[in-house]
């Protein structure tokens, strides 16, 4: 592994060992995740709706961002305590790694909330995905990395910024809101058990969102940290 | 191959409109200890955080060990700033395995191991940092300034809230520093402490250098008389 990698598996591992010794965002979006889908589930009735399941979809996708967003805002908020970020900043690893952990500890977060609350919604929404769940899996874990890239990314250019927490959903729903569209269109058919078909382009859009935004963080991060 | 640690061509840093380091030139040779001293605000911290590469010149060069580079520059430094850099939720143990792995230091576990025990704090090494006193918080900041054996020291005040015993760890910890060729530069408001480990003296005064000096004895047994000498 080359150095860099073991400088980004480093950030993202203390990372996770701080939110597993402490579990504040865990809980946090946890609860958020549940309320949100109990009151989705009260409005739409999708016992005794059937059109419920159309919009299933994006019910989920307006879970995951929102929920995103508070996982995402921790992230560097974990750095502000004893001027951590500078020490970050001093150390050898360059901005591209700092972005890379972050990024990885963030999705890896945001992945475990996509799962469990995907279970939680299969029950309150009766809804099946056999047969699709590689494809499922494929749209949550690319979706998970769009906004945890896009996250990391506007984490670190508003790190020092007293108002970091009222910008991150202003600058980062925007930003991702193409990554949110095809993940929305991919998920409401897989849950419907409708082929994808033509929709595949949507899988496209998402891998090249995904690239463009892991260059474009790991750029502008070593920029951000080194000015 | 130059025999400077620090070579400093005309660095001028600006916060805006506003001129924290103006012009300042310095050559440093290896092994030598800097007291960069001034009174607040005159720029020492700034002049501190470009050498440590955290922050660029608006003008001039910095050079830090042949090193023009700033990541280079990071892995040759080793820096103790205002705040002490260290997680609050992680034990020392796991702080330092941290910062070990990011500058890729060989033979991580056995140092930190030695570090912790020289500081007086292997007996906790499974609290978290957040239950220690301030004291101990900078010890473990001390070990993981020095973890990765830097060629250039960089202090910012490291004498600090610090009792008698964690001084005399510190002062310790730069001699023995120096003896294996490290260069250092301590900037701090406590001249007692910083001229008598000094071999070299410089002073800032609103982000100019005032003074840069050899240290004396005269200077070592008078501290007070040091802002006499540049006005």
């Amino acid at each position: 592994m080359t150095l860099f990698l073991r400088q980004s598996w480093a950030i993202a591992a203390k990372d996770l060992r701080m939110e597993l010794r402490n579990r504040e965002v865990i809980s946090s979006v946890g609860a958020f995740a549940l309320i949100v889908m109990m009151l989705f589930s009260f409005a739409f009735d999708p016992s005794s709706n059937p059109e419920a399941r159309s919009m299933s979809g994006g019910l989920l996708w307006i879970v995951y961002p929102f929920a995103g967003i508070l996982i995402l805002n921790r992230s560097f908020g974990r750095e502000s305590a004893n001027g951590c970020l500078i020490g970050l900043t001093a150390a050898p690893a360059g901005g591209g790694a700092v972005f890379l952990g972050k990024t990885i500890a963030s999705f890896v977060l945001l992945f475990t909330l996509e799962v469990a609350s995907l279970l939680v919604f299969k029950v309150f929404y009766n809804v099946s995905w056999t047969g699709s769940s590689a494809t499922l899996i494929a749209v949550l874990l690319l979706g998970g990395w769009a906004l945890a890239s896009t996250g990391s990314m506007f984490g670190a250019v508003t790190a020092n910024n007293r108002l970091r927490e009222l910008m991150m959903p202003v600058l980062v729903l925007p930003m991702v809101l193409p990554a949110l569209i095809a993940c929305v269109q991919l998920t409401t058919l897989i849950l419907a058990g409708e082929p994808i078909g033509e929709s595949f382009i949507w899988m496209r859009l998402l891998v090249v969102y995904n690239v463009i935004f892991t260059l474009l963080g790991a750029t502008l991060t070593d920029f951000v940290l080194s000015s | 191959m130059t025999d400077s640690a620090i070579r400093v061509e005309n660095v001028t840093k600006f916060f805006g409109d506003f001129p924290a380091v103006r012009s300042v030139s310095f050559d440093l040779p290896r092994g030598a200890v800097l007291a960069l001293l001034g009174r607040n605000g005159a720029g020492k911290t700034t002049m501190l955080d470009m050498l440590a590469g955290i922050s660029s010149p608006s003008t001039g060069s910095i050079e830090i060990g042949g090193a023009l580079n700033d990541v280079d520059r990071r892995r040759k430094v080793g820096i103790l700033g205002h705040g002490q850099w260290l997680y609050d939720d992680l034990t020392a143990t796991e702080n330092l395995e941290f910062f070990a792995r990011l500058y890729d230091v060989a033979g991580a576990a056995e140092k930190i191991q030695g570090w912790l025990k020289d500081a007086g704090l292997a007996r906790f090494h499974h609290a978290t940092v957040g239950e220690f006193s301030r004291g101990m918080r900078q010890r473990v900041a001390v070990a993981r300034a020095f973890l990765h054996n830097p060629e250039i020291l960089l202090l910012d005040e490291p004498w600090t809230a610090l009792d008698d015993r964690a001084v005399e760890f510190l002062s310790g910890k730069i001699r023995q520093a120096q003896e294996r060729g490290c260069t250092v530069v301590v900037c701090s408001h406590q001249l007692r402490e910083a001229l008598e480990v000094a071999t070299q003296v410089a002073v800032l005064e609103r982000g100019r250098l005032a003074l840069f000096s050899p240290n004396d004895a005269e200077l070592r047994a008078a501290p007070e008389t040091l802002y006499q000498r540049i006005s």
